[in-house]
This record gives C-alpha cells, structure tokens and sequence, in this order.
C-alpha cells in the first residue's frame, strides 16, 4: 500500500516501472531541435484522415500500439488505458480507444493530462488493480485552434506570449514492479495538484495561467515529500513556455524555494526552435507527453538523469466560462521519476 | 483587501513585467502598407469603373466590392490570406478582403460539420458580431437623422 505524506503526496510501496514508451508527433514537430528522437514523424498532418479529429485520434492510436509494440505486447495485454486530450468530450482518445479495445479511463487535466494519466495509473498498479497498463495523452495544433481559437485559415496575429499547441501523442506502458533485470525509470511519488486562479483572463497568456499551479504543486511536493530541489537532477514542467518558466522561477524563489535555470527543463521551450515560429513555445497534452517519450525516459535508461519530477501543467480554461467572465486557472500534477537498477 | 486579492494583483503587476509586448512600431507600419495597397488597389477598380467601363458610381463601387471580395476568398482558398493576416494584422483585417476572410475560413473550417449544421450554422461565426452591430447602429443613425429632418 502506498503511503500518504502530507496533504497531497503519495509515496507509491512498489514504484511501477515503465516498460516502454513511444512518441508520435507532426510534421512541425518533426522538423524541431527533437526531430530526429520520435518514433513517428507525420509529415502530413492528416495522417491521411478525412478530418482534424480523425487525425488526432489516429495519432493518439499510434502512440499507444508504438508503445505496446516495443514491450512485444498486444492491446489486451494491458489492463487499462488511462489518458485524454483537449477536445470536448475527450473525442480523440475515446475514439482511438473505440479501435484499440482497452478498457478506457478518460481523464481531463487540460494540458496537464500526462502527469494525471501517470499518477492515477501508478496509483492503480500499486493497490493492485492492474498490472500493466497505457497512460497517454494527445493534442492536435489544428483541432485545438478550431476549439478554443479560431479558423486555421482566418488571418489573425499572435501575440508574443502565445504558445503553439503541439500536434503529438506520447503513451507510456507502466508495469506493476517485478524484480526482472534491466534498468528502468520507476514512478517513486505522487503529488496531485489543486486548481490554482491567480486571476489571469488573458487566453493568450497559458503560461501566466499555469504558473501559479506549477509553483504550487512543486512547493507541495518539496514539503509533503521533505525534499528539495537538489534531490532531483531535473524539475521538468509540462508547457509553460518562456513566459510561465521565468514566472515559476519567480514565484518559487519568493516563497524562499529557489529553482536554478540550469535544473528547469520545459517541455514546450524543447520542442521547437525560436525560429520555427512558435512564440513563447509549445503547448498541449501532447507537448509534455512526446518530450517525456522521446527524450527524458530515454534519458533516465541512459543515465543522463537519475531523478526529475515531472510537473505538467494544464490551463483549465473554456470557451464559454471565458466569454462569461471566469478566470482561467491553472493545474498541475508532479509524478517523481527514479533510475532502478535491479 | 484580503490576502488573496493581494497576492493576485502582485502576480498580475508580475506577469505584466515578464509578458514580452507586440512592437507596436513594426506593426503599425506593416499593417498601414499592406492596408494602404488594398485601398489603393480598391480605388484603381473603382476608377476603372467610372473610368473605360462607364458605369455609374454606385455601379463601380458594388464592382470594386465584388472584385475584392472575390480575391480575398481566392486568396483564403488557397491558404494565402491567413499569411498576409498573420504579418499584416489590422491592415488585412479592417478592409472588405478582412470581412471576406473571415466568411471564408469559416466556411472551409465548417464543411466537414456538413452544409446544413457546419457551413450554414457557423458561417457568420466571426463576422457575425460585425453584421449584429453593423446593422444595428446604422437602423439608429437612420431614427437620429430621421428625427433631426423631422424637426
């Protein structure tokens, strides 16, 4: 049984292992700084489906059998799929779930839904309701514009704290802990995060929204945990762009629990190049989820990181509560990651 | 004030330091050149058609209309005009290719909702606002200026 520790932490007793994991993401994406570390490059953007929709449950698809593949698993393998996207209703992951026949749990965290799939699924495996099972997550730059912006083809202007919602999906395969040899990254701790309003109303702005959440959520896990920042190599936060990551380092040095830049990495500052024309940076469920896939897991079996804790971070807004006057509050989930050597 | 209040208006003084600003220099200026050319454009078609196809002025401005409002749904249809919006901003905005634009892309954007639910219910989308209060002050500029001829 896992252990609670404090308000919002769990330190899980058999810390599951993750057994595989995959990244697939768009052309754009494809063609930034981690190009050439996916497992799937789309170069079109439909995937060769009739809508955008389609084309993100598709990509959503992918990602989970990519990662099924490399464990040699098939879909019935696994108990249960945790995860979700940004569209009304969870439409790409339910529907890619339709295909897959896993038994589906869908999660909404906006873009803070890896961090949530991962900490609700290490959750299940340590009480023993699983084995094994897929958490992922999805977004799409071109259904998300339609959702919460504007028609792709209405030329408007972005300003320069807007973010570029990330066309990926990223699964991750965890594994109840088994003492088979090998190195792995293992899910240590847990820390849910509260929905945190600052009062920012500003759309335009996700990473002013989240940042708040993100400090929130890190400072939580300090205390619950009794750690600090030195024992991690890495705090990675999901998409807070440039703006949010200068707003987080703020706002965690003001509460005395400082965050050196060179210890910071995020997700959407690693994705795309500052020329690829993506303002403050990426953004989306599938910006921290791909990042995490293609990069920091394969990171940790390297070596190159022993500890992070991964802190995705969601801006729970709506279209409707917008336009009615509510703020936007942010979100975020920590799940800490350690190397296991067995 | 109460703790949070506070707290809040400290964060958002904050995130207005740290929010890099548009340069308002770079985007005035793009957006009165690429405006300008569009109005200078607007007003060859009208001379053109006052001019060698002799029609009345009122003809020649539903002509000039017609043309550039076809242009900017060409140029919406082939994925050009979302990137002159994008470096032009106001200045592709404000003029009828704007108003075009925004039908248009709706429209491409809707289509696979169906004609009926997609096309139909949501072509007006963003322009809708425009026809709501467009329409609306000039029914109450009409009633003012009825009333002062009245008396």
């Amino acid at each position: 049984m896992a252990e609670r520790m404090g308000k919002q932490t769990s330190r899980l007793s058999r810390p599951p292992r993750v057994e595989s994991f995959a990244a697939c993401v768009g052309k754009k994406e494809g063609h930034g700084p981690l190009g050439s570390l996916f497992d799937e490059v789309h170069e079109d953007d439909t995937l060769g489906q009739k809508n955008w929709e389609k084309a993100e449950s598709a990509l959503f698809g992918a990602a989970v059998n990519r990662c099924l593949e490399k464990a040699n698993l098939k879909p019935e393998n696994a108990r249960f799929l945790l995860g979700g996207d940004l569209l009304n209703q969870l439409a790409a992951s339910c529907f890619a779930c339709r295909d897959l026949g896993i038994p589906f749990l869908g999660l909404f965290g906006a873009c803070s839904t890896m961090a949530e799939s991962l900490a609700v699924g290490s959750m299940l495996l340590d009480g023993g309701s699983a084995d094994r099972l897929v958490c992922a997550a999805s977004s799409h730059f071109c259904t998300a514009e339609r959702q919460f912006r504007f028609p792709l083809e209405l030329g408007t202007q972005r300003p320069p704290s807007a973010q570029w919602t990330v066309t990926g999906a990223g699964a991750v395969l965890l594994h109840e802990q088994d003492m088979a040899a090998g190195v792995y990254p293992a899910v240590t701790h847990v820390t849910v995060g509260k929905p945190i309003d600052f009062g920012v109303t500003d759309a335009n702005n996700m990473g002013a929204a989240m940042a708040p959440a993100a400090a929130a959520t890190i400072r939580q896990h300090f205390y619950d945990a009794s750690r600090t920042v030195d024992d991690y190599d890495f705090i990675v936060t999901g998409d807070l762009g440039r703006v949010g990551s200068e707003l987080l380092r703020e706002l965690l040095k003001k509460e005395g629990a400082s965050l050196p830049e060179k210890k910071h990495i995020d997700c959407g500052l690693q994705i795309f190049a500052p020329e690829q024309d993506s303002h403050a940076g990426g953004s989306g469920c599938g910006c921290s989820a791909s990042v995490l896939c293609a990069k920091l897991l394969p990171d940790m079996i390297a070596g190159r990181i022993r500890r992070m804790l991964f802190v995705a971070t969601g801006a729970l807004m709506s279209t409707t509560t917008g336009n009615e006057g509510e703020n936007i509050p942010g979100i975020a989930h920590a799940v800490a990651f350690e190397r296991m050597e067995a | 004030m109460n703790q949070q209040a506070k707290k809040n208006q400290w964060y958002l003084e904050l995130v207005q330091k740290l929010t890099p600003k548009s340069e308002l220099g770079k985007c005035l200026l793009r957006s009165f050149w690429v405006g300008g050319v569009i109005c200078f454009l607007g007003q060859c078609l009208l001379m053109t058609g006052t001019g060698p196809m002799i029609l009345s002025r009122e003809d020649a401005a539903a002509f000039t209309s017609i043309v550039l409002v076809f242009l900017a749904s060409l140029l919406t249809g082939v994925g050009v005009y979302d990137r002159i919006g994008k470096y032009a901003g106001g200045g592709s905005i404000v003029p009828i290719t704007g108003f075009a634009n925004s039908i248009v892309s709706c429209a491409m954007e809707y289509r696979r909702e169906g004609l009926v639910m997609g096309v139909g219910a949501r072509l007006f989308q963003i322009a809708g606002p425009v026809l709501v209060y467009g329409i609306g002050s000039s029914v109450v500029i009409g009633l003012i200026a009825w009333v002062v001829e009245v008396l």
